[in-house]
């Protein structure tokens, strides 16, 4: 097998444990002084963060040990563990959330391989969204659960994936506006987005809160949940749109041309021609995004609606478990980071996966 | 199929986009007339008058921090005035900040040494990866949760108190002068700068440059001192005395002030970072190269050859960020700091009027988000020009 990159043969004697220190710790002697004071601070630091967190941790009693106690009280996480990820839905039927929030993880991860994005993995999307809705709503021979006891973790999630799912397709046409010749419809997109994109988030959610239930017909009412779901979508999608429209003018003007002079109409040229390459090259971006909507639905806590942040925050509420703040708000980040740090990793293989031309 | 230049209604493009533009133009308005039907009806059936009266009514609420006087008897268009400048507040100090820390996590990021970049890269990726919300009730959390109350509060230095209340420290009393010594100190810096321009100028033009430190120092501090003398020089000083719940007398740093600064600056660096490594990044290696050989040390190489180049690639990116701040800075309302949104939320709840306090929040941060934009394309178009351009 021909050598293809000879330095690399050249580095192979530095494998090795002593040999990885050496380049890697201590190069010379200012950046061998360098290691030794960030590694005693970091012995240190992590020394103290095992002692409270594993060592002198918590694990059985009451609120009382842990305040005696020097440690992490892990018994609060234990005990709170159900309301935390749950919510006030009903605890007999618990096991209708854990499996949505199962079969939506257990898609994803089927979906992240390029290979396998076709028509019967939308059909298979199709058909799950309302199975999720199904288990979660009841009817049909399941009990009925009411949307106001919805809440923890299968809230979050669902917000940012439902939300996901409409934003998306609305950005979409929000670009195709924006971008196109309707000089009426690109003044409106325009507006559209860059009204949204200027304000915070939270101002939507309160448009939500206070403002839909005015603009609904006399006896029409909306659960709180849903009018926030709105606002989340009308929110992210002006953020797809910009995401898109860098897509779009990132396609080559050729593509444009050669589908105009094979006499395409408009909806056909961007369907079949400009679409799939220019949602293609704003796959890690969007993702990006879609980690964006996933941290931001936890703002839906300001209008009291009890996301996983808002069952934490309930929690530490209780008047017997008084000052576990801590705990509890490492717990629940530990959940936040796990899911946003998947996705990241994901969207940066993908980058990766594209920009080396497997498919180009 | 063929086209005819005298097409039919339906084949004529124009026609046709003529006919889809009226279409949508009365869906838009058929939707902005139900919407306003509906909202006129519901409004009149709860007996709630629209319009921006209530402006100047009395407010009626305190506001823990404030940079101008306000009480409670105020008008709500003072309460709010309060509440823009706070936000200005946050969003100033936690810009600068950022950027800040952004650009030495970037730069700790590319750094040679495995365990600097590596515990930089750790910092970054935890703070991208969970929610800001979260982060700032974490930080408040652990502010109000491990300061002890205020009958035990810390006491650092002499009459400097920690507590859950925050820090308190001494302050000099009110005095005419202060406000004079204040602006003259603003005053001071402008010189400051100018006086450096003028000189970085000069340099560029005759490759001489005068040695203004000790000028510039001597400016600094005389014009404010020379203000103070002048205006009687005040003394008095106004110590913080613990009464009933809270101290009384001297300045509050607010816990909550502090939990949100802190949040937005340790969040909004971490995208920083990764904005400036981008930047650094792009500018290609024999820029490195060629520095190195004049004879530039590596921070030299860095401070005068790699990041200004590298500006043309960070502005706009990190210009969006300047703009997150501003906008997160909203989160305030989750941990009590008094900014916009909050004493808006809070006139909301006592007048009722939801779609006036809604518009007022959104026109103030898209005021807010335009002119940061408009400022940033000017700075923008200047290092553009300043750069050898698109390469």
């Amino acid at each position: 097998m021909p050598i293809k990159n000879p330095e690399k043969r050249a580095l192979a004697p530095m494998e090795g444990l002593s040999l990885w220190l050496k380049k890697n710790l201590f190069p010379d002697v200012k950046s061998s002084v360098l290691s030794l004071v960030i590694l005693s601070l970091l012995v240190k630091a992590l020394g103290g963060l095992m002692n409270w967190l594993v060592f002198d941790a918590i694990w059985e009693g009451t609120a009382q040990t842990c305040r005696q106690g020097e440690g992490a009280c892990l018994v609060f996480i234990k005990e709170k563990f159900l309301f935390i990820i749950f919510g006030f839905f009903p605890r007999e039927l618990l096991w209708r959330p854990t499996l949505a929030m199962i079969l939506l993880i257990a898609m994803c991860f089927y979906s992240r391989e390029p290979k396998r994005w076709n028509k019967k993995i939308l059909y298979k999307w199709l058909l799950l969204v309302p199975l999720c809705s199904w288990l979660m709503y009841g009817g049909l021979g399941l009990e009925r659960v009411d949307i106001g006891q919805w809440g923890g973790l299968p809230l979050t999630l669902m917000l940012s994936f439902i939300g996901f799912v409409f934003s998306y397709p609305l950005g979409i046409i929000l670009a195709l506006g924006r971008t196109g010749s309707l000089p009426f419809a690109r003044s409106l997109c325009v507006s559209y987005i860059e009204l949204i994109r200027g304000v915070p988030m939270i101002s939507l959610l309160f448009m939500a809160s206070f403002m839909f239930p005015l603009f609904l017909p006399d006896g029409w009412n909306l659960p709180k949940l849903l009018r926030a779901q709105v606002a989340i979508i009308m929110f992210m999608s002006a953020y797809m749109a910009e995401i898109v429209r860098a897509g779009l003018s990132a396609v080559d003007k050729g593509q444009y041309e050669a589908a105009d002079s094979l006499g395409l109409n408009y909806f056909q040229k961007m369907r079949m021609i400009i679409l799939p390459q220019a949602l293609k090259i704003v796959i890690p971006p969007t993702v990006n995004t879609a980690i964006g909507m996933f941290k931001d639905t936890s703002l839906v806590a300001i209008i009291a609606l009890s996301d996983l942040l808002m069952t934490t925050k309930t929690s530490l509420k209780d008047a017997t478990w008084l000052g576990f703040s801590v705990e509890a708000y490492l717990f629940v980040a530990f959940i936040y980071f796990i899911f946003c740090y998947t996705m990241s990793r994901y969207a940066s293989r993908l980058e990766k996966d594209f920009s080396f031309g497997a498919h180009s | 199929m063929v086209k005819h230049s005298n097409a039919s209604f339906w084949n004529d493009p124009k026609k046709r986009a003529i006919f889809f533009q009226a279409l949508l133009l009365l869906a838009v308005g058929a939707f902005a007339t139900l919407l306003i039907i509906n909202t006129q009806s519901n409004l009149a059936k709860q007996n709630i008058a629209s319009g921006f009266g209530f402006l100047t009514q009395e407010a009626g609420f305190e506001i823990s921090e404030s940079m101008i006087d306000y009480w409670a008897d105020d008008t709500y268009k003072l309460a709010l005035w309060v509440g823009i400048l706070n936000t200005l507040k946050v969003a100033l100090i936690g810009n600068v900040l950022a950027i800040i820390l952004g650009v030495f996590l970037g730069i700790m990021r590319l750094s040679s040494h495995w365990l600097l970049s590596k515990l930089s890269q750790v910092f970054i990726e935890v703070m991208r990866n969970t929610p800001l919300l979260l982060q700032l009730f974490f930080w408040y959390a652990i502010l109000t949760e491990i300061f002890p109350s205020v009958k035990e509060a810390y006491e650092p230095l002499p009459n400097v108190f920690l507590s859950q209340r925050g820090l308190v420290f001494p302050v000099f009393a009110e005095h005419i002068a202060w406000p004079w010594v204040k602006a003259s100190f603003f005053i001071g810096i402008a010189g400051c700068l100018g006086l450096h321009f003028w000189n970085k100028r000069r340099k560029m033009r005759t490759g001489i440059a005068y040695k203004l430190g000790p000028i510039m120092g001597g400016v600094f501090v005389l014009i404010p001192l020379v203000t103070w003398l002048l205006l009687g020089a005040p003394t008095v000083v106004d110590w913080p005395e613990l009464g009933g719940f809270n101290f009384n007398g001297g300045m509050t740093i607010t816990p909550e002030f502090v939990a949100l600064v802190l949040g937005l600056v340790l969040y909004t660096a971490a995208f920083n970072a990764e904005i400036v490594r981008a930047g650094i990044q792009s500018v290609s290696k024999g820029q490195w190269e060629a520095a190195r050989s004049l004879g530039l040390s590596q921070p030299q190489a860095l401070r005068f050859v790699i990041l200004p180049q590298s500006l043309r690639v960070i502005i706009p990116p990190m210009t969006s960020q300047i703009l997150n701040l501003i906008k997160n800075s909203s989160l305030a309302v989750g941990i009590g700091y008094p900014d916009f949104v909050s004493v808006a939320n809070t006139t909301m709840n006592q007048t009722g009027q939801a779609i006036e306090a809604v518009v007022l929040i959104m026109l103030v941060y898209l005021f807010f988000s335009l002119s940061t934009s408009l400022f940033m394309n000017f700075y923008n178009k200047k290092t553009q020009l300043i750069t050898r351009g698109a390469n």
